[in-house]
């Protein structure tokens, strides 16, 4: 797994300055039952932008553990440890999928995947990512609306 | 202790010195656990996470790149260092791959007496032996110097299987390995288990994970286009899933170095081995 540290914090700090009063930050997200309602921004998830989070090795790099059939053509090396998401948006709702994106471990506690839009709780988490997300609200709201439309 | 060991590991006993790991390339480098408490089924040399090519290189010492630091070690073995005057060969004797045989198959342990006891790799055994013996400097880290004789200690053992003690003394050490392997680390909050153990033979991307064995280190590796030690791989581990990294050389590495080998106990020592 080879991250880009550098890139990835000057792509927060991009974001960093668009954080607006109506964005609901980390500590702030209740998740109840799996399931986070209300979407973290104002500003409606972009799929085509969600995809570049989901792809992208500097920012979500979800295909680094999850198999898609549809990105087969365009992107190598779909990862194995994950669920394959093919047909995932018939199984999940959008708030299903943020609070998975959020912090998968509330549901599942041993599971590998990272919590997206934490910032507390962290073991020795390095200095430049300390007290960051990984992905910010938008890019989480993007990321959701990229896996609504993996339907069958 | 007893141990239940596989053909491919018996075969190494066997063939002792002279067992090349070549004799590996078609087989299968795995042990069964020795311990009924182990976590795995199978115990998988890295080795066998590697494509084609990297094990063909492992495979012809001539190609192997961390062999020119074995040869520059044997060098340095025969020359004399330090205030005392003295060379690794006046104690240790002229020929290292027959006086160290039996060291890297069972380092980190305690060793030393009195004052001077203390839980050493390979690694702070060298520097022990360097400033207290030879009244030397200590080599540092990951450095040529340090690299070859480590290759060297270890290389001595290569067919061996790995057999650290993790009772008595070392129990500690072990017990704090292990809470080390299996807490999550970094904002990516990830313990070693989550992807070697829960994950090996999956892909990351395109990274195939292995079980983390460390039978084969000091190892070359393409990525480092070079040699480097078990603590440095641990310590890019830690950086991949944005963790601060524990230091090189110290407590919390020495004792994930003692946990990770009991892992791999059993498995033949292939330093130097060659890794993507």
């Amino acid at each position: 797994m080879k991250l880009y540290p550098a890139l990835f914090a000057l792509a927060g700090l991009a974001y960093a300055g668009t954080v607006t009063a109506s964005e609901i930050a980390p500590d702030d997200v209740k998740i109840v039952d799996g399931a986070v309602e209300q979407p973290l921004t104002d500003s409606p998830g972009d799929p085509e932008r969600g995809l570049v989070s989901f792809t992208g090795r500097k920012a979500g790099n979800c295909l680094a553990c999850h198999y898609v059939e549809s990105l087969q053509d365009d992107y190598q090396f779909h990862g194995e440890v994950g669920t394959p998401l093919d047909g995932i948006a018939d199984a999940y709702t959008a708030a299903e999928f943020r609070a998975k994106l959020i912090n998968p471990k509330t549901e599942l506690p041993d599971t590998i995947m990272p919590a997206f839009y934490r910032t507390s709780g962290f073991n020795r988490a390095a200095g430049k990512f300390d007290g960051k997300t990984i992905l910010t609200a938008q890019e989480i709201e993007d990321v959701i609306a990229y896996l609504m439309t993996l339907k069958d | 202790m007893k141990k239940l060991l596989s053909l491919t590991a018996a075969l190494a006993l066997v063939a002792g010195a002279t067992f090349a790991v070549a004799e590996l390339a078609d087989g299968y480098v795995s042990v069964k656990p020795t311990a009924e408490d182990h976590p795995l089924d199978e115990v998988i040399s890295g080795y066998q996470f590697r494509i084609e090519s990297t094990r063909a290189t492992q495979d012809d010492d001539f190609e192997n790149p961390g062999m020119l630091l074995l040869d520059q070690a044997l060098d340095t073995w025969s020359e004399a260092d330090g205030a005392a005057g003295k060379s690794c060969a006046d104690c240790h004797g002229d020929d290292p791959i027959v006086s160290m045989k039996g060291a890297g198959s069972t380092f980190p342990k305690f060793t030393e007496k009195g004052d001077h006891r203390a839980f050493r790799n390979i690694e702070n055994q060298i520097n022990f032996c360097r400033t207290e013996r030879m009244e030397a400097k200590p080599w540092k880290y990951d450095k040529p110097d340090m690299l070859g004789m480590t290759i060297l200690a270890r290389h001595a053992d290569r067919g061996e299987p790995v057999n650290v003690a993790v009772d008595g003394d070392a129990a500690a050490m072990f017990e704090k390995g292990k809470e080390i392997y299996y807490t999550r680390y970094g904002q990516l909050d990830m313990a070693c288990s989550h992807c070697h153990e829960d994950n090996y033979g999956n892909y990351i991307r395109a990274d195939h994970l292995s079980q983390g064995q460390i039978n084969g280190f000091p190892t070359y590796r393409f990525k480092w286009q070079g040699v480097g030690s078990a603590h440095r791989r641990f310590k890019g581990c830690m950086k991949n899933i944005r963790a601060e990294p524990f230091n090189v050389g110290e407590e919390e590495f020495l004792a994930l170095e003692l946990y990770t080998a009991w892992r791999g106990q059993g498995l033949p020592i292939e330093t130097p081995a060659v890794r993507n």
